[in-house]
């Protein structure tokens, strides 16, 4: 019950502390799509291919584009309220409806690649910590500085000649088998050897990052009383550096893995493109391509939601770990 | 000032890693640089054959792409765009960072409160989104990747100043600087800028390293400028020939790497250099 209550706080303190922050990012996307080149009533006028100035004019008084600055901001939030984000002529169907369809295959990509960073780089950094200043440590830190140092799109190309076009081991591209109607172990296992190669290029960057953050923390663990107090009982290092070491190494990570989120959904948008993965980045390369800008700032819009959604849970999940920060506020 | 800073120098050049990624920078700024001499003539002209491959021909040793451009030119002239945005951006981002954050960072309350939220909505949204939704806005050209990457890549500077600047502002010989009357900015630029110079020219090599990165990453897709060759659109046109010629695609995303590579072994070596007592991978 009293975990409830300071939880609840914590949501209700994180929820008031976004708010300002929530309100700037829609007026930047307002002002952005102030600025794009054309507004929905030219796009819709392309698209049919003609028109003439009074059926412009009537779009416009239709979509209340002839209105006031302060009146368009308005309408716009009042339309974000009804989760209505826009039109898109091009596909013929809302955005938020495109947005809906596309968002599943992006969260599995970045899910799966977060899953396989965070398990090799911890893997990694705890060997580090291990052999400090000793040759496992020196090779795994020049391996990490190439990882964080290689485009994530280029090495998933390379990825795709050497295991699709060489050895012909996983698909090109694509998010599954097409025709094959699969359900339960099947369909996992077809949706995994689609993802396995845009995850690990995603990944890569983000192993570099949590094998060094590992290695520094655990150092920084390890070097505290309670694991001297631990040895001096005579515990197994085997228990030390998991009961006692990782436990606390991995509070940091927690917070730098939520605050990743962002940076892998801009990576998951190029990754999409290399491999032709029907996600939101696929999508916003598709509305740049088409100069579709509802589509490309709706798409803006909910993955900064979705930051904000993910730094709340991470709050939340960083209160309910440790209670020094529930006893702190 | 400059007896402080040469021993760092001479421990960035006794450092192996870091003096190796300083070589290779100097030797590719050399090759663009002096690109228009080397390889006069649009990179973007059809010289030879198409699809020789690397070492078919020793008149172009890394061969030609499918309209038979010369991929050793394109690289030439490829690292002008990728070097000139990514320094250009970085520095611009630092620029921008410097003044709002130590803005933040001097002023405190409300100015304080005001840039903080503006830091939050910048690192709230996801940065390569942004980018991409600001490039295709005002169109794809350097200038505008230029300004676009700077823009989203200022708030690690703003935070990471402004942190140092509240962290000294009340130390003595700032408040004896305040009380003889300087003003403001003589104060910001004489007596609190030279403190955090050792973190910032350390932010800002790793930061162009990040800008290439950005900057090959928007070319491939498309939105870099479409009148000037860089590593990124080469890969972009080149992976239409993976299956057959996949050296178009594994050269210039080589030179990319190695450059960030050396980028982030500079910034790697500036850190040891500045912080000589430090661990060098807890940061």
């Amino acid at each position: 019950m009293k975990i409830l209550l300071t939880l609840g706080g914590a949501l209700w303190r994180a929820l008031l502390h976004t708010l300002p922050t929530l309100l700037g990012i829609l007026l930047i996307n307002f002002l952005l799509l102030q600025l794009a080149p054309g507004d929905a009533a030219d796009v819709m006028a392309g698209e049919s291919g003609s028109a003439t100035q009074e059926s412009l004019a009537a779009l416009r008084s239709q979509f209340g584009l002839d209105q006031s600055i302060p009146m368009q901001l308005w309408h716009y939030l009042s339309n974000l309220a009804h989760f209505n984000l826009g039109y898109s002529p091009r596909y013929g169907a809302s955005v938020q409806a495109l947005i809906g369809q596309r968002l599943g295959t992006t969260l599995t990509l970045m899910l799966l690649a977060l899953l396989f960073s965070l398990l090799l780089g911890i893997a990694l950094g705890m060997l580090m910590a291990r052999w400090q200043g000793r040759w496992p440590d020196r090779v795994l830190y020049v391996c990490s500085q190439f990882f964080y140092s290689v485009p994530g799109f280029w090495i998933g190309l390379m990825l795709i000649v050497v295991f699709s076009v060489k050895l012909g081991w996983l698909p090109t591209g694509g998010s599954g088998t097409i025709g094959a109607d699969l359900h339960g172990w099947p369909a996992l296992f077809d949706t995994l050897r689609f993802m396995a190669l845009p995850a690990s290029s995603l990944a890569l960057i983000y192993i570099a990052i949590y094998a060094r953050l590992t290695r520094a923390s655990m150092l920084e663990a390890g070097a505290q009383d309670y694991v001297r107090t631990a040895e001096a009982k005579g515990l197994s290092p085997w228990a030390i550096t998991f009961k006692h070491v990782l436990r606390n190494a991995l509070l940091p990570i927690t917070t730098m893995a939520g605050l990743h989120f962002g940076g892998m959904l801009g990576g998951a948008v190029v990754i999409e493109t290399v491999f032709s993965l029907p996600g939101l980045g696929r999508l916003a390369y598709d509305a740049v391509m088409a100069r579709d800008y509802n589509v490309l700032l709706g798409i803006l819009l909910i993955s900064s939601l979705l930051v904000i959604i993910t730094n709340v849970l991470v709050d939340l999940l960083q209160t309910w770990l440790d209670p020094r920060i529930r006893s702190r506020r | 000032m400059n007896a402080r800073r040469s021993p760092a120098l001479r421990r960035l050049l006794r450092n192996p890693t870091a003096l190796a990624g300083l070589i290779f920078l100097i030797a590719i700024t050399l090759l663009a640089v002096f690109a228009p001499l080397l390889y006069p003539g649009d990179p973007l002209g059809m010289e030879a054959d198409a699809l020789l491959w690397p070492g078919q021909d020793w008149h172009y040793p890394l061969g030609t792409d499918a309209l038979g451009r010369d991929v050793m030119a394109g690289v030439v002239h490829g690292g002008r765009v990728s070097l000139q945005v990514g320094i250009l951006a970085s520095l611009f981002g630092v620029l921008l960072g410097l003044a709002i954050g130590a803005v933040a960072g001097y002023f405190g309350g409300k100015v304080d409160y005001g840039l903080q939220r503006l830091i939050e909505i910048f690192q709230t949204m996801p940065s390569f989104v942004l980018l991409v939704a600001l490039v295709a806005i005002v169109q794809p050209s350097v200038p505008t990747l230029i300004f676009a990457i700077g823009i989203i890549s200022w708030p690690t500077v703003a935070r990471l100043v402004r942190a140092e600047v509240r962290s000294i502002r009340e130390r003595e010989y700032i408040l004896a600087a305040r009380s003889v009357g300087y003003s403001h900015l003589r104060i910001i630029a004489h007596e609190v800028l030279p403190n955090i110079l050792p973190t910032l020219i350390v932010t800002a090599s790793i930061m162009v390293a990040s800008a290439v990165l950005m900057e090959s990453a928007l070319s491939f897709m498309g939105l870099g400028d479409p009148n000037q060759v860089s590593w990124g659109s080469m890969i972009g046109s080149g992976r239409e020939q993976i299956r057959t010629a996949w050296y178009l695609t594994a050269i210039p995303g080589l030179a990319i790497f190695l450059t960030v590579l050396a980028f982030n072994l500079i910034g790697d070596g500036l850190t040891d250099a500045f912080n000589p007592t430090r661990d060098r991978a807890s940061k």
